[in-house]
């Protein structure tokens, strides 16, 4: 299987088996409207008259006899050699859990997934007793791996910031005895950072995300306090000290884009321009009958938008002040594995997420939704029958991603999101895969554009 | 090649047979988690 488009001026060919990507000439794209997976070393006389209307016949035959190579040597319609693997998936170790220190939050965002803070359940901080039961029950379960992660997630982490200093302190303490390595990371909207929480934060989250949705007017339209005031006056300065102070360890600062904001590489480059370099700002995901809910009729604006942010960054790039936008970035070399690219985000088998009274869910998106419940931290009951189920959810167990270009690239998407909006974890939440296509197209044409 | 540039030497089949130690960053995959994509995430080997 090929994937073959032309953007900003280049013909860009991906491999979609083996992951190769090409950028080909105009005769070399054509010709491959007359290629399939069955390649012969000659190119049909068919071809070469209908090619011959536009094209020199030795050119023809030169530049087939070029495609030709690449696919003798397993970069153009590869046959798919990762389907095998997929039979073999197993239930795995888990290795990263998602905890929801805080089911409170002192905003109340319009789009928020979890019911604006308290995921439906109430609204509840986690004890440390609860917290020490999940690192362990996250140690119990991790068997040989040594990369452990927790996300500190509400909610508004910063809301229980005691308890997640508390937590760190407790993780770290067991991580001589059983060879582990803790990676903590947090997610927060900055309203109660102050310099306490900003160095502990710098000196032991290898990760933070920092909300913002992007200029001053979208941000404080839907990210508002419980009195409806804006947020970002308040944030920005802390955000650019957090960061300032960060040295070379990760952060995002993140945003949502909706309906309301569908010129949205104007929210990415304003963050830009307010010194961060490392940002993503994301569709909303939500019923498409809600008001800021992005719509099928949105895509066209969006996929210019996206295309737009791209022209930006290669410009950038080129004047040496470039950022990283989080949905362009793409390792073509030394990305993932193909057993990671099968499954994705393993909700359900490496990754859980726990809730202040210590319940066990695939994730953070599925809390409250009692049919996904797992188990509990503190009891230790764990229903390794949605374990199980997850271990073999890949993406040639869904519908449409067998057969998709993108696979190898969003790994079949969000599990959770396909069940909420679909109704089944094996279909796919359509507006999601285009967005997601058309986000890889442009982040192969910037590889193409700054090589 | 005249025709053609290739920008990198994937091998999707090869990282297979050598992969799935596990020991990578887990990549959600919903929005809210800033990770719709596992493709830029890094191999720990």
């Amino acid at each position: 299987m090929i994937h073959k488009y032309k953007l900003n001026g280049y013909n860009i060919v991906l491999d979609v088996n083996s992951g190769a990507v090409h950028v080909v000439d105009d005769i070399a794209y054509d010709i491959l409207e007359f290629v399939n997976e069955n390649m012969d070393k000659s190119l049909d006389n068919s071809a070469v008259d209908l090619l011959g209307n536009k094209y020199e016949k030795n050119e023809i035959l030169n530049t087939y006899a070029e495609l030709y190579e690449l696919y003798a040597n397993g970069q153009l319609y590869s046959k798919d050699e990762c389907k095998k693997f997929a039979n073999m998936l197993t239930n795995s170790p888990i290795k990263s859990m998602c905890l929801n220190i805080s089911h409170d939050c002192n905003l109340r965002c319009e789009y928020c997934f979890a019911a604006k803070g308290d995921f439906g359940t109430g609204r509840e901080l986690m004890p440390l007793k609860i917290a020490k039961n999940a690192i362990d029950f996250l140690v119990e379960n991790s068997g040989p791996r040594h990369n452990l992660e927790v996300d500190f997630f509400g909610g508004e982490p910063l809301m229980n910031f005691e308890v997640v200093k508390a937590t760190v302190k407790y993780a770290r303490s067991l991580e001589k005895k059983y060879n582990k390595n803790f990676r903590f990371t947090i997610t927060t909207n900055g309203l109660l950072l102050s310099d306490d929480k900003i160095d502990f934060i710098n000196q032991e989250m290898s990760n933070v995300v920092l909300s913002l949705d992007g200029r001053k007017e979208i941000n404080d339209k839907l990210r508002v306090t419980s009195k409806g005031c804006g947020t970002f006056d308040i944030i920005v300065p802390k955000y650019q000290k957090l960061v300032n102070e960060r040295r070379d360890k990760d952060y995002y600062v993140r945003g949502t884009f909706t309906r309301n904001n569908l010129d949205f590489a104007n929210d990415v480059i304003k963050i830009a321009d307010l010194g961060f370099d490392q940002i993503s700002i994301e569709p909303v995901v939500l019923n498409e009958n809600l008001e800021y809910a992005i719509k099928k009729e949105d895509l066209p604006r969006i996929y210019k938008e996206y295309e737009k942010l791209a022209l930006e960054m290669i410009k950038r790039k080129k004047e040496d002040k470039c950022f990283n936008f989080f949905h362009f970035m793409i390792d073509l070399e030394q990305g993932p594995c193909a057993i990671k690219r099968l499954r994705g985000c393993s909700c359900g088998n490496e990754y859980i997420a726990v809730t202040p009274s210590g319940d066990i869910y695939p994730c953070h998106q599925f809390v409250g939704q009692e049919k996904w419940n797992m188990g509990n931290v503190t009891t230790k009951s764990f229903n390794n029958n949605i374990k199980e189920y997850f271990a073999k959810t890949n993406i040639y167990t869904k519908e449409k991603c067998k057969d998709c270009w993108v696979k190898f690239f969003c790994s079949g998407g969000c599990n959770a999101n396909s069940w909420q909006y679909e109704g089944d974890v094996a279909k796919s939440h359509n507006i999601s895969c285009e967005l997601e296509k058309k986000r890889v197209e442009c982040a192969l044409m910037i590889k193409a554009a700054t090589v | 090649m005249k025709h053609i540039k290739t920008l990198n030497k994937a091998d999707l089949k090869g990282s297979a047979s050598k992969g799935g130690c596990g020991e990578c960053q887990a990549s959600c995959q919903s929005a809210c988690k800033t990770s719709c994509t596992v493709a830029n995430q890094k191999c720990e080997k």
